[in-house]
């Protein structure tokens, strides 16, 4: 499998390369910003490079677009893709496989603990307003949220999870100073360790911006997600991880997400 | 601004069925409806306080600052009086009571109430001030002393509204209609300032500041200057203060009065409008149920802090701006347009209930239909033009595509494009310019630029086309919008019999159910007992009882 299939992009005829691209640079139109704009171009492999529009923005600013021939290849046999470790679904995918595979609602516990007040990370994965233009998870027709807000303390978190049979309990930590984040986390999922047997546990689900991804076992949780998570992808590995994988609808694709290696 | 919103009304000799041939009865039932659906809500809002009303009255009062912790001495004032004699009194009379008992008669600080109140509060919080319910001649110097310093703070919005009027009139509002509104969101104040004289300059007549995401949910207004932020910049006076002088600056540049957008709805309504009159904004999103169904605020606390703060917004000379659009973010454009029709029709009724005026209400909605669909932009035309024909007065806010935006840019450009036209072929009053970039980042200065090429180009090739726009009798566009108002009337008939919270609660608008007894907020709400006193309320009633102008429905 080596020396695979070469490819470049396509303009109108095959091998030809060309791209358009547009970009802004920090500096007033003139010759010198056209001749900046050909030059960063080049520099990204565009050659030969055409600019076929520039216009200012305000005074400090130019807008432009250029089309030109790129003279990279890619060759096919390199390229790495990624399998993510659970299919992205969409809400009404969601929604189908919890009716057809669970027969009940998933209950989902949401809560800040310890001292931080900083809903915005559980309120933007929770509330119906979402988040990054996605819907939050109280959206989800299939799924019971019960949102406990702010300043939770573990053993209350502990207790309404319990009496809301959470299938999953999410938890979001913002303020990290002298490392309060872990050590709330710690004493979180220690304090369900000690509450329920293993097979009765919800699954323990953390985020907030400043955590590590790979720490979810150091933290003695499920999953951790870092900044930028969106609810349809809490959502999507809450389904993943309690209801089953496999998109309803031949959505392999979907569940991939592709990496250049 | 006194003259109709509506180039569509104005252009047909006030035919009484307008463009669309509505039947005049039959709108007159719906706001009959609407009002019958309201009313027993206002009710309800007579009845009760809640603790950011009370806040917002001491606001008025001249309560400033927080303490150590970022906490607003005012919400330390409120926690001791609740915590000794309750709120069902309103939190003036012990208040002003103790105010009496710790620095003696108003003669000794009536110079600056504000400063010797928020002394109290800074006592109060320590513990070293208890409150209790005057009684006889204590109650009834307290009484007048909380007039007389609610009084001044509500002088203070007055002057800065005529601050506002007389800008106007310097300056010019926009010459063209729809005003165009733009949005800055950095987080930082001090970007979003650059930023937004940036977008003032390149044609913006309005600039909202997006707030830190979740801000609604905070039952305090933070302090100060703020830097950090989550999708946006919080609200707070200083911030306000800071954004509004940086308008100011570029009004007078451009020789056109640019109007300032904030938002009021959350847990802290009432005292947001009370900033928002005292620091000059132009415009809060304020709408009636947007916190209950989206924020899961608790709907009677909403309701009760709508009514506040929309009878602040009166006084302030302040544009709402409602939130129909964002049912249409979840719910569908098509089969629920009503929806927005019905809710359009009570934030109307809410609106003047408060004492606002049709100049004061930017009723929104929102092109959102899947442009997939066919006849999609017949489609949208008919629902713009209905709002249109409905609120003939008002500056009706057009807000545009986000659902269908797919990160495909030229697409959206091109849907941007329509939206535009549809924003000038019905004669809408402000128009949020929609983003080729919406759902794939906070808008680049590039996609700002390009956003605001369309809309000119749209306004400039087609701006006078609404007098050309004359929908056939009998034709889709009409058919559409009988049908959409037919449905919004069963609706509303429907609401009027179970009675709108428990419409709510079931789910009717936006999908979301949201029962009367759930939600946050709730603990902060108390039914009013005899003798309760709000200065603020007693001063914006008497004012509204005396001069209501323009709030009648024709």
């Amino acid at each position: 499998m080596t020396g695979g299939p070469v490819v470049r992009p396509y303009g109108d005829s095959t091998g030809d390369g060309m791209v358009q691209l547009s970009f802004t640079l920090p500096v007033p139109h003139d010759k010198r910003a056209e001749g900046a704009a050909l030059q960063l171009a080049a520099k990204m492999g565009v050659d030969p490079a055409t600019l076929v529009h520039a216009r200012q923005i305000g005074d400090r600013f130019t807008f432009f677009v250029v089309y030109g021939r790129v003279n990279h290849l890619v060759d096919l046999s390199t390229v790495r893709v990624v399998e993510r470790d659970f299919p992205l679904l969409s809400p009404k995918e969601i929604n189908a496989l919890i009716r057809r595979r669970l027969r009940r609602k998933l209950s989902v516990v949401g809560a800040c603990i310890g001292t931080d007040a900083h809903t915005v990370g559980i309120d933007a994965i929770l509330n119906v307003k979402g988040f990054a233009g996605e819907k939050g998870l109280e959206y989800y027709r299939e799924l019971a949220v019960t949102n406990l807000g702010a300043q939770v303390s573990v053993p209350d978190l502990v207790a309404a999870a319990r009496a809301a049979r959470a299938d999953a309990v999410l938890v979001s930590q913002v303020v990290t100073q002298r490392d309060a984040h872990l050590h709330n986390v710690r004493e979180m999922s220690a304090a369900f360790r000690e509450a329920m047997p293993a097979d009765r546990r919800p699954l323990l689900v953390v985020g907030g911006p400043r955590f590590d991804e790979t720490m979810a076992e150091e933290l003695g949780v499920d999953r951790i997600f870092g900044r930028g998570t969106t609810p349809r992808e809490v959502a999507s590995y809450l389904v993943h991880r309690l209801v089953g994988s496999a998109a309803p609808g031949g959505d392999a694709a979907a569940a991939r997400a592709r990496v250049a290696g | 601004m006194s003259q109709g919103w509506s180039p569509v009304s104005a252009g047909d000799g006030g035919s009484p069925g307008g463009k669309l041939g509505l039947d005049p009865a039959l709108v007159r039932r719906a706001r009959e409806l609407a009002r019958r659906a309201g009313e027993p809500v206002v009710e309800l809002a007579r009845s009760h306080t809640t603790v950011s009303v009370e806040r917002a009255v001491l606001r008025l009062a001249g309560v400033s600052g927080a303490d150590p912790d970022g906490i607003p001495w005012v919400n330390r004032l409120v926690d001791a009086v609740v915590a000794d004699v309750g709120l069902a009194h309103g939190a003036a009379l012990p208040v002003f009571d103790a105010m009496v008992r710790e620095f003696g008669p108003p003669s000794g600080w009536s110079s600056d109430p504000g400063a010797a109140v928020t002394l109290l509060a800074q006592k109060a919080a320590a513990g070293s001030v208890r409150f209790r319910m005057p009684t006889g001649r204590a109650a009834r110097s307290a009484r007048a002393a909380a007039r007389r310093a609610v009084g001044a703070g509500l002088r203070r919005i007055d002057r800065r509204r005529a601050e506002r009027e007389r800008l106007v009139r310097r300056y010019g509002d926009p010459p063209h209609r729809p005003w165009i509104y733009l949005i800055v969101a950095t987080g930082d104040i001090y970007e979003d300032i650059p930023q937004a004289q940036a977008a003032a300059r390149a044609g913006a007549d309005v600039i909202a500041v997006i707030r830190s995401t979740g801000q609604s949910l905070l039952d305090y207004v933070p302090e100060g200057a703020t830097r950090e932020g989550f999708a946006g910049t919080y609200a707070t006076q200083e911030n306000f203060r800071l954004m509004r002088a940086a308008l100011d600056e570029v009004s007078r540049e451009l020789g056109r009065y640019v109007r300032l957008t904030n938002y009021a709805s959350g847990l802290c309504m009432p005292e947001m409008a009370v900033l928002a009159g005292l620091e000059r904004l132009d415009m809060m999103l304020n709408d009636s149920m947007y916190g209950i169904l989206f924020r899961d605020i608790n709907p009677i606390r909403t309701f009760v802090d709508q009514r506040f703060s929309r009878q602040v917004h009166a006084r302030a000379g302040i544009i709402i701006n409602t939130g129909e659009d964002n049912y249409l973010t979840t719910a569908d454009a098509v089969a629920d347009a009503h929806t927005v029709t019905v809710s359009q029709l009570l934030n109307e009724y809410f609106a003047h209930e408060a004492g606002l005026a049709d100049w004061q209400l930017g009723l929104g909605h929102a092109f959102e239909i899947d442009p997939d669909l066919p006849e999609s932009f017949r489609l949208e035309l008919a629902h713009a033009l209905l709002a249109r024909e409905l609120f003939p007065d008002a500056p009706l806010k057009w807000m545009p595509p986000t659902r269908y935006m797919t990160g495909d840019v030229f697409r959206g450009n091109l849907l941007d494009g329509f939206f535009n036209l549809a924003g000038v072929l019905t004669g809408q009053g402000i128009l949020l310019v929609g983003m080729m970039t919406e759902a794939v980042a906070t808008p680049w200065l590039s996609d700002r630029d390009i956003a605001l090429q369309n809309v000119r180009y749209v306004m400039r090739a087609a701006g006078g086309l609404h007098e050309d726009f004359v929908p056939a009798p009998g034709g889709f566009i009409q058919r559409r919008a009988h049908t959409v108002l037919g449905e919004a009337v069963s609706l509303l008939e429907r609401i009027v019999d179970q009675g709108l919270l428990t419409a709510i609660a079931e789910g009717t608008f936006g999908i979301m159910r949201r029962p009367a007894d759930g939600g946050r907020g709730l603990d902060g709400v108390v039914a009013r007992a005899d003798g309760y006193y709000n200065p603020a309320t007693e001063l914006l009633e008497a004012q509204m009882a005396g001069a209501r102008t323009g709030g009648g429905q024709s």
